[in-house]
């Protein structure tokens, strides 16, 4: 009788088991120490943290090492950092026009990704479902969007600046339609795929076309929404650098021409790094709420 | 007894471009009020079909389905389906997912509270109280189809559809939930239509057998009663004579006379 469930208990508590013990195993559920538990969890954090690191380390000493002689074009990861101390350290000065720090050209990038982005969140849903509901609204619209979601972002430019006359709003639009066809491609899909048995739920029960699109079609498409609004938040990430740039202004995009038309190159680098960070956020704060919104309907 | 549910003369029709299939032709049924009938076929036959244009999902091609002297060609909650594959919502609790039909029959007529009562009472007839705010994929594929049957009974329907109901489970929990249905049928006199092919289950749960012929324009072959009282025990039947014989009706009708013919 030498149980492995015996050899967790304390010493003190140990019991001969009885001779004709009854061939019932009892469970007892095993309480690992808290320390025990923290130290798994270090373990498991650093199998996934240590090896970016060391890839990261790794490229950094090669970068270092190409581009430290003299007279190399680009700066080493040393110079990047003395050079751009103080935008690190305070990004948040403002010393008038565009010259900000880092923190003020982000927040007004990521401002107007937040109101282009809603626009085409709001938008791209509603002509989802029409397009996924309707199959003649299918007909008419999926060859104008299949032929309008190909155009790249930035041409689309000029037409708004001569629609709008303005920068703010050129910029906002570009971000809506640069990000509005994954998200009306991937809401009509999601629509079209409602299983049968959801509408048939739906038509015993009488839901009318209001309710049957709050409690049965949002909630049926949302995952595949989702997909359609990660891709479009990363596309608006995309475009809107690009647009900046044209626009000028304070923004992310403009800061780094900007800092390229004074050869900064420093400041360049820094940057592209913040935009390379922030962009991964905002993809993972939009799957994030997928996964809170969408809980449950992968589980079927 | 006059006829509760009435299916005249129904004839379907699938056109797919200029392909036209007969699929039922001239099913003629009456079904009174508190019988539990079965209708059982060979895959194929249009069972299925007959349940939905009753339910109202499908439309016939002729006929027509008659409630209460009134016809019915749209879905209702007057004819609640539990489904094969139990359909529920797998993004609402099970106690939400009873509610939806709840809140939709009773909007006028019950409270809030009263509704809530409601939902539990049904919950609690297929014994699935204490599950109420687990989700459909938390929960084993019996009681999945326990929470599908409390979800039609909650709409206090004329008729109880039941499409092949206990197709999915596993022949233990099958049977467990076959008894619970008698037992509900026994409880609250519901009027039930079920669709199988199990023949056992036919005999064991209904009133009347409604035997369909093969398709293509699969007709009503034969309706068997089942003169056996209620309720019901499944090991007393086992040796049963009355119960033997009727098996071995429906075995003849599905197996010698009308052999399921495999499409090529």
């Amino acid at each position: 009788m030498s149980m492995p469930a015996m050899k967790t208990e304390m010493p003190a508590v140990v019991t001969p088991p009885a001779a004709t013990a009854a061939p019932v195993v009892t469970m007892t559920p095993k309480r690992a120490p808290r320390a025990a538990a923290y130290a798994r969890m270090a373990k498991e954090t650093a199998a996934r943290v240590v090896p970016p690191l060391i890839v990261v380390a790794l490229l950094l000493v090669v970068w270092e090492l190409i581009c430290r002689r003299a007279g190399s074009s680009l700066p080493p990861p040393s110079k990047v950092f003395k050079d751009t101390r103080e935008l690190i350290l305070d990004p948040f000065f403002d010393h008038g026009g565009i010259d900000k720090g880092l923190f003020w050209h982000l927040s007004a990038s990521l401002q107007r990704v937040a109101y282009g982005f809603s626009l085409a969140a709001v938008a791209g849903i509603a002509l989802g479902t029409l397009v996924g509901q309707s199959v003649w609204a299918m007909r008419g619209l999926d060859p104008l969007f299949q032929v309008l979601r190909t155009i790249p972002p930035l041409a689309w430019l000029p037409l708004s600046l001569a629609a709008f006359r303005d920068g703010q709003p050129s910029a906002i639009f570009v971000i809506f339609i640069t990000s509005v066809w994954p998200i009306i491609i991937n809401t009509a899909v999601g629509i079209r795929n409602i299983p049968q048995d959801y509408r048939n739920v739906a038509a015993v029960v009488q839901l009318n076309p209001l309710e049957f699109f709050t409690k049965i079609m949002i909630p049926a498409a949302a995952p595949y929404m989702f997909t359609g609004l990660r891709i479009g938040i990363g596309l608006s990430w995309l475009a809107i650098v690009a647009a900046e740039m044209l626009i000028g202004g304070v923004g992310i995009g403009f800061f780094i021409w900007d800092a390229w038309n004074s050869s900064h190159i420093s400041e360049i680098i820094l940057a592209l790094f913040y935009v390379g960070i922030i962009g991964f956020v905002l993809d993972r704060l939009i799957a994030g709420l997928g996964k809170v919104v969408t809980r449950g309907t992968a589980a079927n | 007894m006059q006829a509760y549910l009435k299916l005249d003369h129904i004839d379907k029709v699938f056109t797919r471009g200029n392909a036209t299939t007969e699929v039922l032709k001239d099913i003629n049924l009456t079904i009174e009020k508190g019988e539990y009938a079965s209708i059982i076929g060979h895959s194929g036959c249009g069972k299925s079909t007959l349940l939905n244009i009753v339910a109202g999902l499908t439309g016939a091609t002729n006929g027509g389905v008659l409630l209460e002297n009134r016809e019915v060609n749209s879905p209702g909650p007057d004819r609640a389906v539990v489904f094969q594959n139990h359909s529920l919502l797998p993004w609402l609790t099970v106690y939400e997912n009873v509610k939806l039909g709840v809140d939709k029959v009773f909007a006028r007529t019950k409270s809030r509270a009263e509704r809530d009562a409601w939902v539990m009472h049904n919950l609690s007839l297929v014994q699935m109280a204490h599950a109420r705010d687990k989700r459909p994929g938390e929960i084993s594929g019996g009681m999945k189809q326990r929470v599908g049957i409390a979800r039609a009974l909650a709409m206090e329907p004329k008729v109880l559809l039941l499409d092949e109901p206990f197709g999915a489970l596993d022949a233990l929990t099958r049977a467990h939930l076959q008894d619970s249905v008698m037992a509900l049928h026994q409880k609250l006199g519901n009027t039930i239509l079920m669709i199988t092919h199990d023949v056992d289950e036919a005999v064991l749960l209904s009133d009347r057998i409604v035997m369909m012929t093969n398709g293509p324009s699969a007709r009503i072959g034969e309706v068997l009663e089942v003169p056996l009282a209620r309720p019901r025990k499944r090991l007393e039947l086992a040796t049963n004579a009355g119960y033997l014989k009727c098996r071995q009706r429906v075995l003849e009708f599905l197996y010698e006379r009308h052999s399921f013919v495999e499409a090529a």
